[in-house]
């Protein structure tokens, strides 16, 4: 075996990760003039963003001329239950009208207005129709039009390599180690600035929408160098995954399904969602199924439809509503667009819906309901940043998109990621670009930590041991869907911390057979690191956090508690092991605290 | 539940062959599961690729039973239980490991395709397009990358010497994309006809066929495109016009 021999790049600004966050931070510093590699870990287009389906959150006030980065701020704080990132919130709702026309000017064509504008829709928690989109598949035209922008500008992009481990030259982040997926071998990289723009930990559950990369590397590389997390107690169960057939259960169904006029029904056929308005959106909440189909023509006069209360708030109702008893069939609810939107709206604004469902479940979409129930779709905890320049807590080490935590506090709304990623990827590329400019010196790689590093990515070819990687992942998935799932209670986040480390252990006893080259039972066994690390941190974090709020519900301790709404728990790693503390969040300046008491 | 023999090809450049492994298949499990059922159970270095498993990103491509398709979207149910069921890597590129190929010739083709050149915005810096104009661009904005058009196209199948000069119907697309952008300035009629050969392409619809979006790529994409060649480069009256005015650009078709 061709043992620790590698490659050595180098560049000013380093980016892991290319979706959405990690291309946009690439553009960026690549315009900024400096020298970009951008590493993924499959090839180029192929990122989470290209699943994306229902749109970007911006401002732009198209649709309704109400509406503006103001509003959006309130909704987005609102939707995270004031645990965002003041700052965060801010930035993103100004900036992200302006992000979304930069991606048209680079060649993206959103669905347009009749007066041809962009045209908007309509999503949870959002008051106006925000959000631009191409039918159900925004993510994929956006993703083509960031890689296809980028690939003329001189950024050195390095397919399907994985990033082990940051390395340091003390306090600073110096570059990366990894490894070639293809060929197997190792690669360094040196570089002045790295961005984190990794995604995140959804293969942590059996139950997700997310793919084979999302295993929390971002997440673990930057705990295991230093730097703060903050919120990993706080992940969102997109409350519409399918769930028949067995084998595609929690594929995402688009929230768009419901903002373009479908709704969710029982067994009974009753829209039960009227009966889960929590008090906290009443105010802004319609009451009657009248009202609520009124609202998507009009506005002013009506109340959102409760259907789009945000995320957090559908999925614990669908949960419920399974619990009673009133579930479907397959241990999902019913979603239908089909009595209430004519065939030719449905394939036209939910094209990729309806091929979905008609290939994989055999169900029309234009003449039969959905079956529908939760699944893991995104964390919204993450790196601790600087708002402005998304710089971690480490020297020289940079994160933006999902990666990154604070911008959708406890629960993220619908169409707020794309956005996300657009703002605050730009933001890292050109805050990481400044940093390596006014960087003195040498970058100084030590050949010790990278030989450590290279002998323990070895190890499973080479230990004795009997454990497959593929089922000491399978058992973490059920372990965190189980107890550490939407509802939680004390006693199952312990038993979950107790399984992790069961888990840890036998994750050294992983064996691998065959070669380097293209090899997924090694790929997989060295995945079980980053995915145990966020297992734990989220863990962990859920077992701190005493009350109910967003994306982390505890049964123990059913309600918000405004004194858990003045802090984050962080995460951080003192002498190799993990710590938790309460830290408080950002005082918010009083002309922003003022837009937020609207609450209509 | 029923029981297969997947008949998967196992091997890397240097040469490789079928292997045959049983499985026991779950209702609505697709080619792409079992595969993973194999890669946990039998064969855990199976090599193949995935992501999204909705047929959204496109990494999945494979020759099932000699039909280029996506693994994520053929369910197990179109062949007879008990069946042999054949998975063999596209065969247009060259193969990395098992159900792998090296896919880099579109990422260099991607590289070489001289990129949109928007027209200034109007002066409240946006734009402004009718739907009905770019309906038939967003056809093409479908396009996942998956590359079974390329696997197909007989002019690099079974064509090595052919790919410096092609660029494949996945990239006819998206020059068709770009030339008919109503925000596009650009000029790549030199490139279309040298270096993306779109001459070469003799319409036998193979990538049409296989496309898993089911964008009319032969129809509205390269027929397009091979007329406006035709008009640019082969018409007395154009090739007149540029002669008298210097190099400009022809009216489109």
């Amino acid at each position: 075996m061709a043992t620790l021999a590698y490659e050595t790049y180098e560049h000013d600004v380093l980016v892991i990760g290319a979706g959405g966050a990690g291309l946009r931070a690439a553009i960026e510093a690549a315009t900024q003039g400096v020298s970009v590699g951008l590493v993924c870990k499959s090839l180029l287009g192929k990122a989470h963003t290209v699943m994306a389906e229902g749109g970007i959150a911006a401002a732009l006030g198209n649709v309704w001329p109400e509406d503006n980065w103001q509003v959006h701020f309130r909704d987005t704080m609102r939707g995270g239950k004031m645990l965002n990132n003041w700052r965060m919130a801010q930035l993103h709702a100004q900036e992200a009208p302006e992000r979304v026309l930069e991606l048209e000017r680079w060649g993206a064509l959103f669905d347009r207005t009749r007066d041809g504008r962009i045209l908007q829709r309509d999503f949870g928690g959002h008051r106006y129709a925000r959000l631009a989109h191409v039918g159900d598949r925004t993510g994929l035209e956006m993703i083509r039009t960031l890689q296809y922008h980028a690939i003329h500008l001189g950024i050195d992009v390095y397919m399907e390599t994985t990033i082990a481990r940051l390395l340091k030259d003390g306090e600073r982040v110096c570059g990366a180690f990894g490894y070639r997926r293809d060929s197997g071998r190792f690669v360094v990289f040196k570089a002045r600035a790295v961005v984190l723009a990794t995604g995140g930990v959804g293969r942590m559950y059996k139950i997700t929408s997310n793919s084979w990369e999302y295993t929390g590397d971002g997440h673990a590389l930057a705990l295991w160098a230093g730097a703060d997390l903050i919120d990993m107690e706080f992940v969102q169960f997109h409350p519409t995954g399918m769930v028949w057939p067995p084998s595609v259960r929690g594929i995402l169904v688009t929230e768009g399904v419901r903002g373009d006029g479908g709704t969710l029904r029982n067994n009974k056929g009753e829209r039960f969602m009227f009966r889960y308005i929590p008090e906290y959106f009443r105010a802004e909440t319609a009451e009657t199924e009248e009202e609520a189909d009124r609202w998507y023509e009009d506005k002013k006069n009506n109340r959102r439809t409760p259907d789009l209360l945000p995320r957090d708030e559908v999925a614990r109702a669908i949960v419920a509503e399974i619990r009673a008893g009133r579930g479907s069939p397959h241990g999902g609810v019913y979603l239908d667009i089909a009595t209430r939107r004519p065939p030719e709206y449905i394939k036209k604004r939910l094209p990729s819906m309806y091929h979905q469902f008609k290939a994989l479940a055999g169900v029309d979409i234009t003449k039969e309901p959905m079956e529908v129930g939760p699944t893991c779709h995104y964390i919204m905890g993450g790196v601790r940043v600087d708002a402005d320049t998304t710089a971690a807590t480490v020297p020289g080490l940079f994160a933006a998109g999902e990666v990154a935590g604070g911008m959708h506090g406890s629960n993220r709304l619908g169409g707020n990621s794309l956005s996300d990623l657009l703002v605050f990827g730009r933001r890292a590329g050109l805050y990481a670009a400044l940093y390596a400019k006014d960087f003195g010196g040498q970058l100084v790689i030590d050949q010790g930590q990278v030989e450590a590093i290279a002998r323990e990515l070895l190890e499973p070819f080479e230990r004795a041991g009997d454990e497959n990687p593929y089922a000491i992942q399978a058992e973490l998935q059920e372990t965190m869907q189980e107890l550490v799932g939407i509802i939680r209670t004390e006693a199952e986040l312990r038993e979950a911390l107790r399984r992790i480390e069961a888990l840890k252990a036998r994750a050294r006893r992983v064996r691998v057979d065959g070669g380097r080259e293209y090899n997924p039972a090694w790929h997989t066994a060295l995945d079980l690191a980053p995915l145990l690390t966020c297992a734990e941190c989220c863990t962990l974090a859920a077992l701190e956090r005493k009350e109910s709020r967003g994306g982390h519900a505890r049964d123990d301790y059913p309600k918000l508690d405004p004194e858990w709404g003045k802090v984050n728990v962080v995460l951080r790693l003192k002498n190799g092991e993990l710590q938790v503390a309460r830290e408080p969040l950002p005082e918010m300046p009083p002309e922003l605290r003022a837009l937020l008491e609207d609450t209509r | 539940m029923a029981t297969y023999t997947m008949r998967v090809f196992r091997g890397d450049a240097r040469g490789g062959e079928f292997r045959d492994y049983p499985v026991d298949v779950d209702e609505g499990m697709v080619v792409l599961d079992v595969i993973h059922r194999i890669q946990a159970t039998q064969a855990p270095d199976l090599a193949c690729r995935w992501n999204c498993k909705a047929g959204k990103c496109g990494s999945c491509s494979a020759e099932i039973d000699g039909h280029p398709r996506l693994m994520c979207m053929t369910r197990m149910e179109l062949f007879p239980p008990g069946s042999t069921v054949t998975v063999a890597p596209i065969r247009a590129f060259p193969i990395i490991r098992d159900l792998v190929t090296d896919v880099s010739f579109n990422y260099e083709k991607a590289r070489q395709i001289p990129p949109l050149r928007p027209r200034p915005p109007e002066p409240d810096g946006t734009y402004r397009m009718m739907q009905e104009d770019i309906d038939r661009i967003q056809e093409f904005h479908k396009c996942i990358e998956c590359f079974l058009c390329q696997d197909v196209c007989h002019v690099i199948r079974d064509h090595e010497e052919n790919k410096p000069v092609f660029a494949g119907p996945r990239f006819f697309i998206k020059l068709a994309a770009l030339e008919m952008h109503p925000l596009d300035t650009a000029d790549r009629s030199a490139f279309i006809k040298e270096l993306a050969g779109v001459g070469l392409c003799n319409i036998t619809k193979c990538c049409t066929e296989v496309c898993p979006e089911h964008i009319r790529i032969t129809d509205n994409a390269i027929i397009p495109l091979k007329e406006r060649m035709v008009d640019e480069f082969f018409d007395p009256v154009v090739w007149l016009l540029r002669r008298l005015r210097g190099r400009r650009r022809a009216a489109p078709a």
